[in-house]
């Protein structure tokens, strides 16, 4: 047993011994422990080592406000960083590491920051590394060079660079009442409501229930305080309509009474059982929240406050009565209020010496009086501390005489031999939770805190959250909260009897000691309380400013200690009442949270992937795969041996020269149905669709709100009210939209149905010379001549027995046709057009060929139509009618849109015959060094078999005028520069004799 | 969030799409008055409180939906059919 761990008391099975490393020693706790307190029984006195200046630290807190002992555990290859060792259970075989510290944490070279202290003070890293102001230093640039070394000396812990393998949940939680906090508050609104009826989650982010019961000492119904919550805990657990979470934080309180929780599922456990996660992500939606979540004691700031040996009144309490660990053996407390009076109790029950209680209040209470009697201290009423002693540990500290009303000292000095000093300097209630709901705090000057403010979402608060911070009141207001939330009536049945010592819940409003010395206002972030006055006298008047500028409660602990105390140095300093400095805004996540937790099972590629039907057969076939928004397509079928230019060369020449087929399932499809289909199209498109006749396709252009081109396709008049309508691959989600935005928003009366069918048809496109003779070997049920298949013509027929559709039209130039099959039997269909094509050369093509056949056809696709280009600007004004309006037509002539010197679509050859670059700019005069004067940029490239020249299009002011007139093309990015001839878009078969045939 | 579709149901705010300010008025189809134009294609109402708002149950039964959100609280005031008929209050 070591020397600092009591006989008997707490929770902790002394049977079941633990074994762990701390900084590769090895060390031994008890089942129960924290890595905290099973260090602290070893007697280990130094935890960490601060931000700034490496200044040696111990433990501050025994819960999740822990500021310093901030470690890092290891497991396997996973490193997580910055966890308060206070919320580590410790595990046989855990390993965990201090941090910021070089070489170890007792010998740290960093700490010779502490000499240049004054140096390091607010805002000093902003002033130092702003670097000249010429040179080639200057400005941020310094700060850039210097934060690399910066970041190393300052700093937390490392994350890990090894992939996080653990496996991480997430989970919907719904329930009538959420109770966060565990506390007497918490158990008993969790008790009351699920005694409702109601269906109820309590969460404590502690690994057991009860809260400020399991320490407190004091007797709830004739039992001790921890016995009653234990007892509570178990009725509760043998409710069906009650989860418990323990282990769980309830991090975030967003719109609509959704919460965000964290649980750690197994980072307790030496081994996780099967199936368990790590951890699991809560997302919770309550009826209403009950907020029990109870309140943090605030440090009090005063030269030396941050000496390992230092800690909170009621932390050491907790380590005492939870966990049965003495801090010390010669205990000294320092006050502002009587709640260090009961903690000096217990750990005079515990079996400490108290030596004094300092408390700054000159008048104390007879009660008080009596505690202090009891626990054999010396009561040093209106007195302070001013300094402590000790290295890595407390040796002793000095006190002086003490007026709380002006907070001047007075009197001789004098030392007292302790090796723990505990302070409380008041309590504030927890309501970050209250705030990020979405109020402000109210300052009430009696507590000298911030409470909770009205609520704006469905919550209640109850217990020391709302400041009401006697047991017996927690127990009243718990009762009634849990009642309110789950809709039942106020009850007037006895409470559990509470039997503490009573105590005055206000403190004497005094939050620092002037004195010589640093006097640590933020413990994490290295903040002292003259960094915030200096903050002041440079100007920062606004606590939002000063905090940045301090960086005073930013740090992983977002100020959970320093939050009250800074804020009343600041008022005092701008001569202010607290109130009117104001507080900030709490956010989430109350405490961090792993990134694991969040992405939960969606991680890695999380894109689906859209397969065509024929999909299988191009993999088959040697078909190199890119992938097309969320389709896969075929680039090219290479043949051995050949680049991707050769190869989509030969397949585009093979097409123009006898038959290609390409797979154009992944257009967008959609059935435009109902009596209105026809009014609707001629609103939608700029041309006109009424007019169509059934059994025929035509080509459509729909313009945005704004007059700018937005897609385009072919679409098929099927029957007196019904259309098919394709679009481009890339746009067929948003066109859905659209065309669903205007008939249920802009025209409901039009009777219409859309209907997305991308997925129902499998598409296959054949051209070329030989394409009708293909199609006449296998088609069955019609004929495919130009009289039963003109131009734009649509048939319905057979192939290999399955039912198609077939429309005669052109993409790339030649006589060409698509044949549309239910898409189960999109493969058949295909093989069988590969087959009926083998006499013929039929080759299939991809997107290379089919792009290159567009170029050289003039052809405009989304590279063109860009968002940013007019129907003018690709010269498609021929399809903007002027006999109707269309959606698009009131805003398409604005001044800008039909200014002379837009872009506009041309052809491009390149004269020294080397390849173009999409990207690529086109300039008058040739300037490698210092390009300027763009006319334009080129849109899309390609080597054309037919023309036997590399080819582009290209958007350009001036465009038509310029055709026949030599540019040059400026693409410093890829060092390609070069003579073009501007000309037309329609290299190839312009009067498109070939695809009317 | 939580949307009450007239249709589906109360769903979570993830299935929606925003489709912007509600109170936009399109002018008749063939008006030549460039400044109404101008102010439904361009104009947004952005106040702090109520506001009427389109949104689409693109991830559920794509009904484009007229909801009352207050834009500081988040709270939805009430959701109808954009092409009218049913309507839910959710105001308590």
């Amino acid at each position: 047993m070591s020397p600092r761990r009591t006989e008997t008391g707490g929770r902790i099975d002394r049977l079941r011994t633990i074994r762990f490393t701390f900084d590769g020693a090895p060390y031994t706790g008890h089942a129960g422990d924290t890595l905290a307190s099973a260090l602290l029984a070893n007697g280990v006195t130094l935890f960490g080592r601060s931000f700034k200046y490496h200044r040696p630290r111990g433990l501050l807190a025994a819960g999740v406000e822990e500021p310093n002992a901030l470690v890092t555990v290891l497991r396997g290859e996973v490193r997580e960083p910055n966890i308060p060792a206070t919320m580590v259970e410790i595990y046989d075989g855990l390993v965990a590491v201090s941090q910021n510290r070089t070489p170890s944490l007792a010998w740290d070279i960093g700490a010779l920051n502490q000499l240049g202290g004054k140096l390091l003070s607010a805002g000093f890293y902003y002033k130092t590394f702003m670097g000249p102001v010429i040179g080639p230093l200057k400005g941020t640039r310094f700060w850039m060079f210097c934060e690399h070394f910066i970041r190393r000396a300052a700093g937390l812990g490392k994350a890990g660079v090894a992939p996080d393998t653990s496996r991480y949940e997430r989970m919907n939680a719904f329930c009538d009442v959420l109770v966060v906090g565990s506390g007497p508050a918490g158990l008993m609104a969790a008790k009351a409501a699920a005694d409702q009826g109601a269906r109820v989650i309590l969460a404590d982010l502690e690994a057991h229930f009860g809260g400020s019961a399991n320490w407190s000492g004091e007797t709830i119904d004739g039992m001790l305080a921890a016995d009653w919550a234990q007892r509570m805990v178990a009725q509760l657990g043998g409710n069906d309509n009650v989860r418990l979470l323990p282990r769980t934080t309830v991090w975030g309180y967003y719109d609509g009474n959704t919460l965000a929780a964290l649980e750690r599922v197994t980072d307790h456990k030496e081994v996780a059982a099967k199936g368990e996660p790590r951890q699991r992500y809560w997302a919770i939606r309550a009826g209403t929240v009950v907020l029990a979540t109870g309140s943090f004691e605030r440090p009090l700031v005063f030269p030396g406050n941050d000496r390992p040996g230092v800690m909170l009144a009621h932390a050491a309490q907790r380590y005492a009565v939870e966990y049965g660990v003495l801090p010390g053996q010669r205990i000294a407390l320092f006050t502002n209020n009587d709640s260090a009076y009961r903690s000096a109790a217990a750990l005079k029950k515990a079996g400490a010496a108290v030596v004094a209680i300092i408390d700054v209040r000159g008048d104390i209470s007879n009660e008080m009086r009596r505690l202090a009697s009891d626990a054999e201290a010396e009561l040093l009423a209106g007195h302070a501390v001013i300094a402590t002693e000790g290295g890595k540990a407390l040796t002793g500290l000095k006190v002086q005489r003490f007026d709380a009303m002006s907070g001047a000292l007075s009197g001789d000095e004098r030392s007292i031999h302790a090796d723990s000093l505990l302070m409380s300097g008041g309590w504030s209630p927890t309501i970050h939770l209250a705030s990020q709901a979405g109020a402000k705090a109210e300052w009430d000057p009696a507590r000298q805190a911030f409470l909770p403010p009205k609520p704006t979402q469905r919550w209640i608060g109850a217990g020391a959250f709302t400041g009401s911070f006697s047991s017996a009141e927690a127990i009243a207001e718990g009762r009634a909260a849990g009642l309110q939330a789950a809709g039942g009536a106020a009850s007037s049945a006895p409470l559990p009897v509470v039997e503490a010592v009573p105590g005055d819940p206000d403190p004497a409003p005094v939050f620092e000691i002037k004195a010589k010395g640093k006097s640590f206002v933020d413990f994490q972030h290295d903040v002292t309380a003259e960094d915030v006055r200096l903050a002041h006298r440079e100007g920062f008047v606004s606590v939002e400013h000063l905090k940045r500028y301090t960086t005073l409660g930013m740090a992983t602990d977002q100020g959970k200690n320093s939050n009250v105390p800074g804020l009343a140095i600041m008022a005092e300093a701008l001569g202010k009442p607290i109130p009117e400095v104001g507080t900030t805004r709490f956010r989430p996540p109350y405490t961090a949270v792993s990134i694991g937790s969040l992405a939960a099972e969606r991680f890695g590629d999380l894109k689906p992937e859209r397969l065509t039907p024929m999909h299988d057969w191009h993999i088959a076939n040697g078909a190199t795969m890119y992938s097309a928004g969320l389709w896969f397509r075929p680039m090219i079928y290479g043949l051995a041996g050949e680049t991707v230019e050769q190869a989509y060369v030969r397949e585009a020449k093979a097409t123009r020269e006898s038959a290609g087929i390409v797979d154009v399932s992944t257009l967008g499809k959609i059935a435009v149905q109902g009596p209105d289909a026809a009014e609707f199209l001629d609103r939608v498109y700029t041309n006109m669709f009424s007019t169509l006749a059934v059994g025929k396709a035509r080509y459509g252009l729909m313009l945005r709100e704004d007059g700018l081109a937005f897609d385009d396709g072919t679409t098929w008049r099927l029957g007196e009210q019904e259309f098919l309508m394709t679009t481009t691959t890339a746009n067929a989600g948003k066109v859905m939209q659209h065309l669903e935005y205007f008939l249920d928003v802009i025209w409901p009366e039009l009777k219409v149905t859309v209907t997305s069918v991308t997925d129902e048809w499998a598409g296959a496109a054949i051209g070329g010379p030989n394409a009708r003779a293909i199609l006449a070997s296998c088609v069955t049920g019609t004929a495919v001549d130009n009289a039963a298949l003109p131009f734009m013509g649509i048939v319905h027929g057979r192939i290999a027995g399955v039912p198609v559709m077939i429309c005669r039209l052109s993409f790339s130039g030649e006589m060409a046709f698509e044949v549309y099959s239910g898409a189960g039997y999109g493969n058949h269909v295909w093989e069988a057009l590969i087959e009926a094509g083998k006499p013929f050369g039929l080759v299939p093509y991809g997107l290379e060929a089919l792009g290159t056949m567009r170029i050289e056809k003039g052809h405009v696709t989304g590279a063109e139509i860009d968002g940013r280009t007019t129907a003018r600007d690709l010269h498609l004004d021929w399809m903007l009618s002027k006999k109707k309006p269309f959606i698009g037509s009131a805003m398409m002539d604005r001044e800008g849109l039909i200014a002379p010197d837009r872009l506009e679509l041309v052809g491009l050859i390149a004269l020294d015959n080397r390849p173009l670059n999409g990207g690529g700019h086109i300039v008058e005069e040739l300037d490698e060094a210092n390009p300027h004067d763009s006319l334009g940029h080129i849109t899309a490239c390609c080597y054309s078999p037919a023309l036997g020249k590399y080819i582009a299009l290209a958007l350009v002011k001036g465009g038509k005028a310029r055709h026949g007139t030599r540019a040059f093309v400026s693409d410093p990015l890829r060092n390609r520069f070069g003579p073009v001839e501007i000309v037309s878009n329609h290299f190839y078969d312009p009067d498109g004799s070939r695809m009317h045939g | 969030m939580l949307i009450t579709c007239p249709y589906c149901g109360p769903r979570d705010v993830i299935e929606f799409t925003y489709q912007g300010d509600g109170n936009r008025e399109r002018p008749q189809p063939a008006s030549q008055n460039l400044d109404a134009w101008n102010a439904y294609v361009y104009d947004r109402l952005n106040p702090a409180g109520d506001h009427n708002e389109i949104w689409q149950h693109s991830g559920g039964c794509r009904s484009h939906l007229r909801v009352v959100r207050n834009t500081v609280t988040h709270e939805i005031l009430s959701t109808s059919f954009a092409r009218g008929g049913h309507k839910t209050e959710s105001r308590s």
